[in-house]
């Protein structure tokens, strides 16, 4: 049948906020098919589960309960979602890409042999024609993501070898309440008839999961820096300004290549994405892969020595000049003029 | 403990942090030949790790397997100058315009020609296209388990290998059993340097098409010192079905690409003077955007 798979991420009872966005997402998808939404979920102590699930319009949640399968590991994992989607066959098929959604599904891709498209920034269904074979293909999955050093958009088909999957990252897609009173059918797998006990050979020793000190999703402010801002010494000034303006510091690829900021603070395709009321890039040109991150900021105030960056045309303030001599200045009349 | 049998898979990469604007064909294809390369970051990482290996267990061997035009030799000959004990390198026309499925394909295909083998290792992913799937699909095909986004290497016995995953929000530390695929995280040691030695004993290496048009010195040095020559393998080497290779293997495709043109905001511009920043300063608190 034909439908759109979404596999959901469970820890601890709770759904992940990848995954109920990639349930939206999967719903404007399988409304512009005519199509229904189905998910599956694999972990421990779910019963009840589809609670969290069916505000966002799931038709069908395939459910894997079982202490064995929480936390994730790749092959248990893996088997249940094949077992799902040789029965299922649908369309499409999301991941988040996260850890593990980036370890699991090009696993399922090769199982399967089928396309697989990481980081996608944007999800539509659209027609190909097909010029060698004369063949007109409908209702593809259109994977649109950043490419080649974020200079160009690429548009990802598959027509060929199906499903059609994809990975989107966290905060790319817009989390929306379908319907409160929507009813999910509820699937629940025979995890122990399915699993070997090869699939359980990788064992975890420790883990050590951060509730995350870092929280750029949420910060109606951010102050970001790129590889213009020029040393770590630089840096430190965006800190402040951050921290007087009650916001979070970011960075780009660059800046975070460069040492000048830790990874979890990298905005773009590859990082975060957010969409803070003002968001201020200091020395950063503005790569797609890092716009990709930071476009719906409702103002976007670019600090920058090169007058054609093409970041500027996306801000709404250009200043012209160095983040070390413009940032400083911010501080102070910022001290000065504030309440 | 015995010594392993280590693969590492590394990739020649366009250096995508200097893109040109002939940089794409327009097939949406990247244009290769007009972009510097360089030995993908996280491969380099994977080196290094397959090195530390080694120190710890002596014996051990390290092959480089890279799959690419003529230009990748460049990576076997870094591998051996950074301590590599072999070097294969997969090239053949109707693999190029691979896409991630093909690749690992073609990849496993050069893997079962080495087995037996213990560990192999690669990066996490790859500076051109950032997708992460090529280890994993490797893994899948060869049928064993995958430990994706290590940084270190904790323990190393007789029956398994303990290694650090790097997660989005943590760590966790696993064990797997031989034989298993490991991807390198970027936040690994960094790889070490050339040795001059190594340098001195492996400059001259070649594969059979660079000595097509290699002097008589590196040729007669070719003749006595048969290890200088590079295994180059094709798609009849690997005994690779041509439905799976290349673009004919790949179920991806570009539909189109799109330059970026920002649609231009009406921005105002301003200057560093104090007037100008303190104008703004006071329009932003107006407005209740900050303060």
């Amino acid at each position: 049948m034909k439908s759109v798979m979404v596999y959901c991420e469970v820890e601890n009872q709770k759904v992940a906020d990848i995954s109920l966005e990639l349930l939206s997402a999967g719903k404007r998808l399988a409304q512009k098919l005519g199509c229904p939404l189905d998910a599956m979920i694999f972990g421990s102590g779910l019963n009840g589960i589809e609670s969290q699930i069916a505000p966002f319009g799931v038709d069908r949640l395939f459910i894997g309960n079982s202490m064995r399968l929480e936390p994730y590991r790749t092959l248990p994992h893996a088997a249940l979602a094949t077992k799902i989607l040789k029965e299922e066959d649908p369309q499409i098929v999301l991941f988040g890409a996260t850890s593990v959604g980036r370890d699991l599904a090009p696993r399922l891709a090769s199982k399967l042999n089928c396309g697989l498209t990481a980081d996608c920034t944007i999800l539509d269904i659209g027609d190909h024609f097909e010029k060698k074979e004369k063949i007109e293909y409908k209702d593809l999955l259109y994977a649109i993501r950043p490419a080649f050093g974020g200079s160009i958009m690429a548009n990802i088909i598959n027509w060929d070898m199906h499903p059609q999957m994809a990975t989107v990252r966290e905060g790319v897609m817009k989390k929306e309440i379908f319907d409160e009173n929507y009813s999910t059918e509820v699937v629940e797998i025979d995890v122990n008839s399915i699993l070997k006990e090869e699939d359980f050979v990788v064992k975890i020793i420790e883990r050590h999961i951060k509730k995350s000190g870092v929280n750029l999703k949420d910060a109606p402010i951010i102050v970001s820096g790129g590889y213009g801002v020029g040393s770590k010494e630089n840096f430190e000034y965006l800190i402040e300004l951050a921290k007087l303006l009650g916001g979070e510091v970011g960075g780009s690829r660059a800046a975070v290549d460069a040492g000048f900021i830790d990874h979890d603070r990298q905005i773009g395709q590859t990082g975060t994405t957010v969409r803070p009321k003002l968001y201020i890039a200091a020395g950063i040109s503005g790569a797609i892969q890092h716009t990709a991150g930071m476009q719906d900021a409702s103002m976007i105030i670019s600090i920058n020595n090169d007058p054609d960056a093409p970041i500027n045309k996306l801000a709404d303030y250009v200043i012209h000049g160095d983040v070390g001599v413009v940032v400083p200045k911010m501080i102070k009349y910022y001290k000065e003029n504030a309440k | 403990m015995r010594p392993l049998k280590i693969v590492v898979l590394a990739k020649q990469v366009p250096d995508t942090r200097h893109v040109g604007p002939d940089a794409m064909k327009p097939d949406g294809t990247v244009n290769r030949g007009k972009l510097a390369t360089v030995f993908n970051p996280d491969d380099l990482h994977a080196l290094e790790l397959a090195l530390n290996i080694k120190d710890r267990v002596p014996g051990t061997t390290i092959t480089v397997l890279t799959m690419g035009p003529q230009k990748a030799a460049d990576i076997i000959r870094e591998g051996y100058y950074r301590g590599a004990d072999y070097g294969v390198m997969i090239s053949d026309r109707r693999f190029g315009g691979a896409d991630t499925l093909a690749t690992s394909y073609t990849l496993v295909k050069g893997i079962n020609k080495l087995a037996p083998y213990d560990l192999i290792l690669g990066g996490r992913q790859a500076i051109d296209g950032d997708t992460a799937q090529v280890g994993p699909q490797c893994a899948d095909k060869l049928n064993i388990p995958q430990v994706t986004y290590v940084e270190e290497i904790i323990e190393i016995n007789e029956n398994e290998i303990i290694a650090r995953r790097r997660l989005d929000k943590g760590i966790e530390i696993v064990s797997s059993p031989y034989p298993c695929l490991i991807t390198v995280h970027g936040s690994s040691q960094a790889c070490r340097s050339r040795k001059a030695k190594k340098v001195m004993q492996y400059k001259y290496a070649r594969t059979k098409t660079e000595l097509r048009t290699a002097d008589d010195l590196i040729l007669s040095l070719h003749e006595k010192r048969a290890y200088l020559t590079i295994p180059e393998w094709s798609v009849e080497d690997i005994g690779a079905d041509l439905e799976k290779i290349g673009l004919s293997g790949s179920p991806t495709k570009v539909k189109s690409v799109e330059s970026i043109v920002f649609t231009a905001n009406e921005s105002k511009i301003l200057s560093d003077s104090d007037a100008d920043i303190e104008m703004m300063i006071k329009e932003l608190i107006e407005h209740h955007t900050i303060g």
